[in-house]
């Protein structure tokens, strides 16, 4: 048995209001790729960035090589020889290869030698079978190249523990190919990686062991010889999950949502919707399922106008809705919460009042020819306030201020009054106590009741079942398969959250 | 439990109401102090130094029009760079929306001829809100459509209006026969009346309290007031609503520029009556001051706008009386600013500890945390 390179012990870290780590152990043998895998969330960039002295654990212990080390900074964890690339690359673009290189490296002298470090550099990146252009500027370089770089830059660095966050989230399919060739040659050099990730299918491809961290918690560390996608799905979103549902069948009516081939683009300029279809009647919950950054986002924002769709059609109520104006689709009876309550959801440095008129405000009876009319928006969210059980003492009081739980009451509250017909839930639940928890939901079912079709993304797999009539499965921007929430199982799901298509799985089934 | 919750709530809530109401009181004596340790230095007693300031200032009908006037183009320019910021935006062109609506409006006052002023007067006015206004748009405009930060072109563009000014009194607009750089006198019909007589005090004044009613008016009782408000605060949240924040940016660069042209016109039309070179003495960046001092809000910028003004007009009396140089004012505006600013570092502590001790409590106020995986 290989020694352990690395052994984090009982890891907490308290962040205000939040557990991020809750005891977490990880243990890394030498020559291994380890992933540590996990939904967004789960804590594994808070164990890394422990790991990398950038945070300083609440408790807790790091043993490296046999030794008990304290990381107070990234510069003692590059003495130990540990490298970390962050997702977000930290490069400077407007310089040159060398230049990041040697950045910020103890032993640069008032004069830089910068020929001989790039000499360094090409022999080093000879010995992994890279090339690197030493003079090129970073800004001119591809996305897979500068992460090569930032590889090369830690290895540079000395480091024989390479940290890799979520290396393959802006890689093309090819580029990951090579930077699993790049990290195999790594491994047989002797060096040692942890490699962060939420994708199934890579995860089986690259690692030697996988260790599952959720909610915080490590809960179990598997060889890959002895698991398979459909255990380490499980792993990641729960348990099997009891069902309780209260619910009966839904009460059909007509189609309210229906995506065509809906393709678009994300941030990154990758395809994030290839060709997604699916449609939503009302009177039912539809649950998306799904590993964070499948496209659910993107799907939502081309749903709500807010991102253009680039082929395909979306269809609100029976009207084409394809790159609406965002105003136009809401006035359509389409109410939305956002997953992100603090980016979209709500205004935090302005009052409750002015958060409940968000979407409304420029229809009577708030505001007539323009003009606000204070007395009706006061008097209308004191009532939303008092009936979506909103704790705050007064409407006055700033949406920043009011707890987590709350401030989602609050859009609850707004979007729900609204009467929609079209409800677009996405992590309605997420960060918010349980009471809290059970309130959105009972209130999401009753909407349900009322003859809403209602939309719900979550990546917790357990509020998809308890809530959902039938199932969509989204990966990388398409949907696998739908099924009834009465035939669903966490196994078939799990799968297709995987990759695996619904008539794949079938197939094989039967 | 709830009862308590919420009478802490309220108990913070005030707190933090008395933390914002103290900061310009604390920042202002502060100055004081420091300028008073300076006027020591220099070898003068800081309370004579200081009662000449304000018996310059207060101590009369006249003295305290001519605290009015210096307040007037304060008022204006405070507006226009907080009114910005109330969209988000930074506009640190007052200076040149300024000179931009000084002339458009003289020139209207100087070559329109024979209107009466009931027509004269508001067509002039108009003429340098569009000016300033105008001269805004352009900076919105840049920003919207090549992505120029507003922070570099408001600067660049003050450049261009004060240096076309300088062009234009020393060439097209040169009072015949051309012996002094300087515009020919506005008509008559055109000139700002005096409202206190016996004083140089003029309606420009009652403008500027116009303009703070406008202000407060359209950004807290109009639709598109709040739209500004929103994509200001949070202008992902405004698309997610429908609001388009490239209308609103545009509108309140013009608006902003609007009330700086103001600055200028009430200026020339109500003081100098004519336009000359550099004839504003950086009224454009002193509000910038006035609007952060005040807190961006109506109130705050009038009660700033008047202690500066009383910083000004009383430091002739006090270089005559006392002989502190004017620019001990100037420092003591300095150190105003400064610690306003740097009164961001002091919430931004009490803010932490306040966090922290919920954390100790094991508060449930994670909403507020944003804390990456």
């Amino acid at each position: 048995m290989a020694e352990n390179i690395l052994e984090m012990k009982n890891i907490v870290k308290q962040f205000p209001g939040v557990l991020a780590n809750d005891h977490v152990t990880f243990t890394v043998e030498k020559g291994e790729v380890h992933t540590l895998l996990g939904e967004n969330g789960a804590g594994k960039s808070t164990l890394m960035n422990i790991l990398y002295g950038l945070y300083s654990p609440t408790s807790g212990e790091i043993w490296l090589h046999g030794e008990k080390v304290d990381i107070h900074s990234p510069r003692v964890a590059i003495e130990h020889g540990i490298g970390m690339v962050h997702q977000h690359f930290m490069l400077i673009p407007a310089l040159t290869v060398i230049e990041n290189v040697v950045l910020g490296m103890a032993q640069n002298k008032q004069i830089l030698d910068l020929d001989k470090a790039a000499d360094e550099i090409v022999a080093l990146a000879k010995k992994y079978n890279m090339k690197v252009e030493p003079y090129q500027m970073v800004e001119n370089l591809t996305v897979g190249e500068q992460q090569r770089l930032e590889i090369l830059k830690a290895l540079y660095r000395g480091a024989d523990l390479l940290i890799l966050d979520e290396p393959t989230a802006v890689l093309t399919p090819q580029e990951v190919d090579e930077l699993f060739k790049m990290i195999r040659l790594l491994t047989s050099e002797g060096h040692t990686v942890i490699f962060i990730s939420h994708k199934l299918n890579e995860v089986m491809t690259i690692s030697n062991r996988i260790t599952v961290l959720r909610g915080g918690k490590s809960c179990e560390t598997v060889l890959k010889g002895n698991t398979d996608k459909h255990q380490l799905a499980k792993l990641m979103v729960g348990r099997e999950i009891d069902l309780q549902r209260v619910e009966g069948l839904p009460d059909l009516g007509e189609i309210v949502l229906e995506m065509k081939k809906v393709e678009c683009m994300s941030d990154k300029g990758v395809k994030a919707l290839k060709g997604l279809s699916l449609e939503v009647r009302k009177g039912e919950i539809l649950g998306i399922a799904g590993v964070d950054g499948n496209g659910q986002d993107e799907m939502l924002e081309c749903i709500s106008g807010l991102r253009k769709v680039t082929s395909g059609t979306i269809t609100i109520a029976g009207t084409d809705s394809t790159n609406e104006h965002p105003r136009n689709i809401l006035a359509r009876g389409v109410a939305h919460i956002p997953a992100d309550r603090h980016k979209r959801g709500m205004i935090s440095q302005m009052s409750i009042k002015e958060n409940l008129m968000l979407i409304d405000y420029y229809k009577e009876p708030f505001s007539k020819n323009h003009l606000l009319d204070w007395k009706v928006i006061e008097d209308a969210s004191k009532r939303m306030v008092k009936a979506f059980n909103v704790k705050t003492p007064s409407i006055e009081t700033m949406g920043g201020s009011l707890s987590g739980g709350n401030q989602q009451k609050m859009v609850l509250a707004r979007e729900l009054d609204r009467d929609p017909e079209f409800l677009i839930a996405a992590h309605p639940v997420r960060g918010l106590d349980i009471g809290a928890t059970e309130y959105v939901r009972e209130r999401l079912l009753e909407e349900r009741k009322k003859g809403a079709g209602i939309l719900l993304v979550s990546t917790e797999l357990e509020e998809i079942m308890t809530l959902s009539d039938r199932i969509a499965v989204i990966y990388e921007g398409e949907i696998m398969g739908v099924v009834d929430v009465y035939d669903a199982t966490v196994a078939e799901l799990g799968l297709m959250m995987a990759g695996s298509r619904k008539v794949e799985l079938d197939a094989t089934t039967y | 439990m709830g009862g308590n919750d919420l009478e802490e709530k309220k108990s913070s809530g005030s707190k933090e109401l008395l933390l914002k109401l103290g900061i310009p009181f604390v920042a202002v004596l502060a100055a004081l102090l420091i300028g008073a340790g300076v006027i020591a230095f220099i070898g003068v007693d800081p309370w004579i130094a200081y009662k000449s300031l304000f018996m310059g200032s207060l101590s009369n009908v006249n003295s305290m029009a001519e605290t009015l006037v210096k307040t007037t183009p304060l008022i204006f320019t405070a507006l226009s760079y907080a009114f910005a910021a109330r969209c988000g935006l930074v506009n640190l062109g007052a200076e040149g929306q300024l000179y931009a609506g000084a002339i458009f409006s003289t020139t209207l006052a100087i070559y329109l001829t024979g209107l009466p002023m009931i027509i004269h007067l508001p067509v002039a006015i108009s003429a340098g809100f569009i000016g300033g206004g105008l001269w805004g748009l352009l900076a919105g405009w840049l920003k919207v459509r090549f992505g120029a930060s507003e922070v570099i072109t408001t600067i660049m563009l003050n450049y261009i209006a004060v240096h076309f000014l300088s062009f234009l009194v020393t060439g097209p607009m040169i009072e015949p026969p051309g012996n002094f750089p300087q515009t020919p006198q506005a008509q008559l019909s055109a000139i700002l009346p005096k409202i206190v007589p016996g004083t140089r005090l003029h309606l420009g004044f009652i403008i500027a309290l116009l303009a703070i009613l406008f202000y407060y008016f359209f950004l807290w009782k109009t639709t598109t007031g709040y739209e500004t408000r929103v994509v200001g605060l949070n202008p992902t949240a405004a698309e997610y609503a429908g609001i388009n924040p490239t209308k609103n940016a545009l509108l309140a660069m013009f608006i902003a520029g609007g009330f700086a042209g103001l600055a200028g016109t009430s200026e020339i039309l109500g003081i100098q009556l004519r336009m000359f070179q550099a004839f504003s003495p950086g009224y454009g960046f002193d509000g910038i001051a006035v609007a952060l001092l005040g807190g961006g809000t109506p109130v705050g910028i009038l009660i700033a706008g008047i202690l500066f003004g009383i910083l000004r007009s009383g430091a002739n009396m006090m270089q005559m009386l006392a002989r502190v140089p004017i620019a001990i004012i100037y420092i003591i505006q300095a150190f105003v600013i400064i610690f306003v600013i740097s009164s961001g570092y002091f919430t931004k502590a009490y803010n932490k500890r306040k966090l922290e001790k919920q954390a100790r409590e094991g508060g449930t106020n994670n909403g507020n945390t944003d804390i990456d995986s």
